[in-house]
């Protein structure tokens, strides 16, 4: 039940992109169209469930041992980096079909900083391996829902007269605002 | 001890790093995909700016269309020739379109020449407006509505609304083609841009509609037709269209032209013009009409250039 509890709490609750503001940069970046919203949005939902698992080992067996927890910054870095490559180049020969939905977006998430947000949070919160890993996979589908709603949203803007101080990103922003506003609603729905 | 906490930190770390470096170099290898040469080799000639002028996700979606010969090599409107004809010397192609073309649009008919069927206060978008009766507020239903879609999808700067219709500058051009499938009259068209020659009107309409409607719309009078020493332009569907591969921009039909629907007036060829009714006697009162109207806008471009 807490489990179920975790997933929705990353989902809605500590909306990484509108509670948050973690991961801002591809939610603006890459939100002009549904499609690639979507793709974007599964990637993430790949990369942050696999970076969760493999920070969490990295944290406990490696850091914690030899007692360089505060190196856990570089640490995360190194592995988050190093997967995303190692992933790219593992479905480029074994699924190439899923090589090519998730495109450019793949290496995009070596530096989006709400997979790092994930693994540090992890950490502080002192969750056990298979909270790391819902929590990674909660936060990350918050972050595919966000990003596909604000690029519906921009994709209806986009068809309308907007002033013209306000074409383009000034819109968006406000929408996202607006977004995050809406999603307060959710606030201590669960707590954690 | 406290020697550890130093080597400690720089061994786990440095180790790490050496794993994942050494774990990324082996997968590099097992996974090695063969992949295209031509692939690299065209994305080292493309400038690199990743701007998604060509449509694709980045050069590397751009190049890797191009080798695989799903996009032409002139494929990068930024490049531009000089890139086109590295790439085309990779895929072992010359670059055929090496004249430069520019985007041009075929209607002429601003405020003053063409008539409104009524004012139109919706949203500033061609593809809104002709979506209403008449498809938009010109009387020509083949004229441009001036309300900038092209304008908008250029990426370069290269196109005005100027006195109520679309003008391409030719210098910012780059030909990327953008702009043609932004038009929903369908009015632009990539045409040499060293030939001057062009004509200036889409309309498929009857000479008489179009004379009611536009007092620079081609009537499909046949004179250039006539008149053309090297078979280059024919009246089809009651609209003159050049073959840009005969046409040697000799500009007598731009002079002959009663409506000056045809760009590219010669001075020269001016002086001549006044025969010309005489040798066709019919469409005399035309020409001899429009002659001094003819001669005036030339003045007028005169001190432009």
């Amino acid at each position: 039940m807490n489990l179920i509890l975790l997933i929705l709490a990353g989902i809605f609750v500590n909306n990484y992109v509108l509670s948050q503001f973690l991961g801002i940069c591809p939610f603006l970046g890459v939100s002009k169209k549904v499609e690639t919203a979507a793709g974007m949005g599964v990637a993430v939902i790949f990369v942050m469930s696999l970076a969760s698992a493999v920070a969490y080992l990295v944290y406990n067996l490696i850091l914690v041992p030899l007692h360089i927890e505060y190196l856990y910054n570089i640490a995360f870095i190194l592995v988050i980096a190093s997967l995303v490559q190692f992933v790219e180049m593992f479905l480029k020969k074994a699924a190439p079909a899923l090589y090519q939905a998730l495109g450019v977006f793949l290496p995009l998430i070596t530096t989006n900083c709400a997979v790092l947000g994930v693994a540090v949070l992890n950490m502080q919160k002192e969750y056990n391996f298979i909270e790391s890993v819902l929590n990674g996979f909660g936060g990350a589908t918050g972050f595919a829902l966000a990003i596909i709603l604000f690029a519906g949203i921009r994709e209806r803007i986009e068809d309308n007269d907007t002033p013209k101080a306000f074409d383009g990103f000034p819109m968006a922003l406000i929408t996202a605002g607006l977004m995050s506003i809406a999603f307060l609603g959710f606030s201590g729905l669960i707590k954690l | 001890m406290d020697i550890m906490n130093i080597i400690n930190p720089i061994l786990s770390i440095g180790g790490l790093g050496v794993v994942f470096g050494a774990g990324l170099g082996v997968a590099g290898e097992l996974f090695y995909v063969e992949e295209d040469p031509k692939i690299g080799e065209i994305l080292e000639a493309l400038p690199g700016a990743n701007c998604g002028g060509c449509g694709f996700p980045g050069c590397g979606g751009c190049a890797a269309a191009i080798a695989a010969g799903t996009a032409p090599i002139t494929a990068c409107p930024v490049g531009g020739s000089a890139v086109a004809e590295k790439i085309g010397g990779i895929m072992g192609i010359e670059a055929s379109s090496s004249e430069p073309v520019a985007a041009f649009v075929k209607c002429g008919g601003t405020c003053e020449k063409a008539k409104s069927k009524y004012e139109y206060f919706g949203i500033d978008d061609c593809n809104m407006a002709v979506q209403l009766a008449g498809g938009g507020s010109k009387t020509c239903n083949y004229g441009c509505l001036g309300l900038g879609s092209c304008l908008k999808a250029c990426g370069f700067g290269a196109i005005e609304i100027i006195d109520g219709i679309a003008v391409v500058d030719k210098e910012k051009c780059v030909a990327c083609g953008q702009c043609v499938s932004a038009c929903p009259k369908h009015l632009i068209e990539l045409l040499p841009a060293k030939n001057k020659i062009k004509v200036q009107c889409s309309s498929k309409d009857l000479g008489k509609v179009v004379m009611q409607a536009c007092s620079v719309g081609c009537i499909s009078c046949k004179i250039c037709e006539k008149n053309c020493p090297f078979d280059a332009i024919h009246v089809i569907d009651n609209i003159a269209v050049i073959d840009y591969t005969k046409c040697k921009s000799c500009g007598i039909c731009a002079n002959k032209c009663p409506k000056g629907v045809i760009t590219g007036k010669r001075p020269t060829v001016a002086a001549d013009a006044k025969p010309a009714p005489a040798a066709a006697p019919k469409a005399a009162p035309a020409p001899a009409a429009e002659a001094p109207k003819a001669e005036a806008p030339k003045a007028e471009e005169k001190p432009a250039e």
